[in-house]
């Protein structure tokens, strides 16, 4: 297993209050790692932290993640975003963008102007996305008068015309139907190809469908991390089982 | 449990009785704007005609006339104070609303409140102070400036709140992609809340219209034709002030026809601010 993201002793906090005790995991390259655990056990905080948006909100992280060997918590945040795209709960496409400035807001707004440029970027990631043949004549009207599982398929077209390397999704198909569900989900098989991605999700199916390694989170600790099968057939620990078998949570 | 027939009927009656007194009130506050328009119509029209806008004002005893150089003024006077009022207003609510999680802001915000309570009269004096005096001479720049002030707070208050409702959400979207904070928050907090700052500023400018008191001893008035900033100023509230109190019966008509035209500007200006804020989009 080829690491992409090496996260060792990364604690998180909230003022004093530590949200994060001890984690430290290896994730690998061009796979599908879930993060799993009840609500409150520092799930989406881990997502947040690798992206430093746990920042954003007045958040504080000790230890060190190290993307491709480079430290994560040092330097720009700024520049380290572009690497690592995020993808939310909510969908929230920018209200006042049609669906093509949408997709390109990352790049108009950091600078790139030629439409020669943006065109082909925009319809690569509309089409990597799975929206494309659904918006492709409507390209001008608002992003916000799509349905919502298209305004979350127009999020990850938006995340993916910035060029990441990792993508974070934090529960990304909770706010969608069944159907948009399976949807986002056949979307990030296709991506791993290209793509390291890091799920958060409450969908214990979900998990077991969608990613190639699991790692199960407890009130702050990172409890157990193994290949996805081994987490839901056999875990090593009492607490995971009981959490995968739906015992508790 | 199903509620008993009593409190079905109770409840139907409650309904009834509150609809009607939200009608009633509705009614009381249209009223005086009913009024309003009614006499400012029909005593403002009988010298309603194209002279009026391109006409200057008669010496006394001669008839016609009118207020080409008051509608102007006016319009270059709010506009002096648009310049000062609306970039500083408009910086000050990004800042309370975005950065302001401060003591320095809550002062701030607290100052903003006092200012928007502050009578008109003591602003012209303000800037009557320290522009008038030490340059020696009434200007329209010392009028500008004051009206400048009076939309400062409206249009402070109004940016902060409509910011505020732009979710986080979406400035965690512009985050995430890499785009600089300071970079997020114009182009795509401000965007998203532009329509709202828009009412403010058309709220401010407005106030700031139909103001007489502080252009009383700063842009003064002016009997001429004048587009000079550093000159004295004609302006209409201030022509409604003059021609209201004269003793002369065709200027106290000349005066509600001013009060007319003054109202047509103030719809214009609001009306193009529809148009131009309107959103590209239909809502759904």
């Amino acid at each position: 297993m080829e690491v992409k993201i090496s996260v060792k002793n990364l604690e998180a906090y909230y003022g004093k209050n530590k949200v994060l005790k001890n984690v430290s995991l290896d994730i690998p390259k061009n796979k599908v790692l879930a993060v799993i655990g009840p609500s409150g056990c520092g799930k989406s905080t881990f997502l947040r932290c690798l992206n430093r948006m746990h920042e954003v909100v007045g958040g504080t992280i000790t230890g060190s993640i190290m993307l491709d060997g480079e430290d994560l918590t040092k330097g720009d945040p700024v520049l380290l975003r572009k690497r690592l795209g995020m993808v939310f709960q909510k969908p929230n496409p920018f209200p006042t963008m049609s669906i093509f400035n949408n997709v390109a807001a990352g790049l108009k707004l950091n600078g790139v102007r030629s439409k020669k440029i943006l065109t082909p970027v925009v319809e690569k990631c509309l089409k990597q996305a799975a929206l494309w043949d659904e918006v492709k004549d409507n390209l001008d009207d608002s992003g916000a008068n799509i349905s919502g599982g298209q305004q979350q398929r127009l999020c990850i077209a938006r995340t993916l015309a910035v060029d990441p390397e990792v993508i974070l999704m934090d529960e990304p198909a909770s706010a969608l139907d069944p159907i948009s569900t399976t949807k986002i989900e056949d979307l990030i098989f296709e991506l791993k190809k290209n793509y390291t991605i890091v799920i958060v999700t409450h969908n214990m199916q979900q998990a077991a469908r969608v990613s190639d390694y699991t790692a199960f989170f407890y009130l702050g600790e990172l409890i157990e991390f193994d290949t996805t099968t081994k987490i839901f057939t056999s875990p090593a620990k009492k607490q995971t089982e009981d959490y995968v078998r739906g015992r508790f949570g | 449990m199903t509620p008993s027939k009593f409190y079905t009927v109770r409840k139907k009656v409650t309904n009834a009785v509150m609809m009607s007194l939200t009608f009633v009130a509705t009614l009381i506050a249209i009223i005086p704007l009913v009024f309003i328009f009614y006499y400012t119509i029909s005593k403002g029209i009988t010298y309603l005609n194209l002279d009026f806008f391109i006409q200057m004002p008669k010496p006394v005893g001669e008839s016609g006339g009118g207020m080409a150089n008051a509608i102007v003024g006016t319009l270059i006077l709010i506009g002096l104070g648009g310049t000062i009022g609306i970039p500083v207003g408009i910086m000050t609510g990004t800042y309370l609303s975005e950065f302001g999680n401060n003591k320095f802001a809550s002062v701030v915000r607290f100052l903003t409140d006092v200012l928007s309570g502050i009578p008109s009269i003591v602003v012209g004096v303000v800037a009557y102070t320290l522009i008038v005096v030490p340059m020696k001479k009434f200007s329209a720049l010392a009028g500008g400036v004051a009206l400048g002030i009076l939309m400062i707070p409206t249009i402070t208050r109004t940016t902060e709140e409509m910011i505020k409702l732009v979710p986080h959400s979406i400035r965690e979207a512009g985050l995430a992609l890499g785009i600089p904070k300071w970079k997020t928050t114009i182009r795509i907090v401000l965007r998203t809340a532009w329509k709202g700052i828009a009412t403010g500023i058309l709220l401010g400018l407005s106030r700031a219209a139909g103001e007489t008191a502080p252009l009383l001893f700063t842009a003064l008035g002016n009997r001429f034709w004048s587009t000079k900033i550093m000159e004295p100023m004609a302006s209409l509230t201030v022509y409604i002030y003059d021609y209201a109190k004269a003793p002369f019966e065709d200027w106290n008509q000349q005066a509600w026809t001013a009060a007319l035209v003054l109202i047509l500007l103030i719809s214009i200006l609001s009306l193009t601010f529809r148009i131009i804020t309107r959103s590209k989009y239909k809502t759904n």
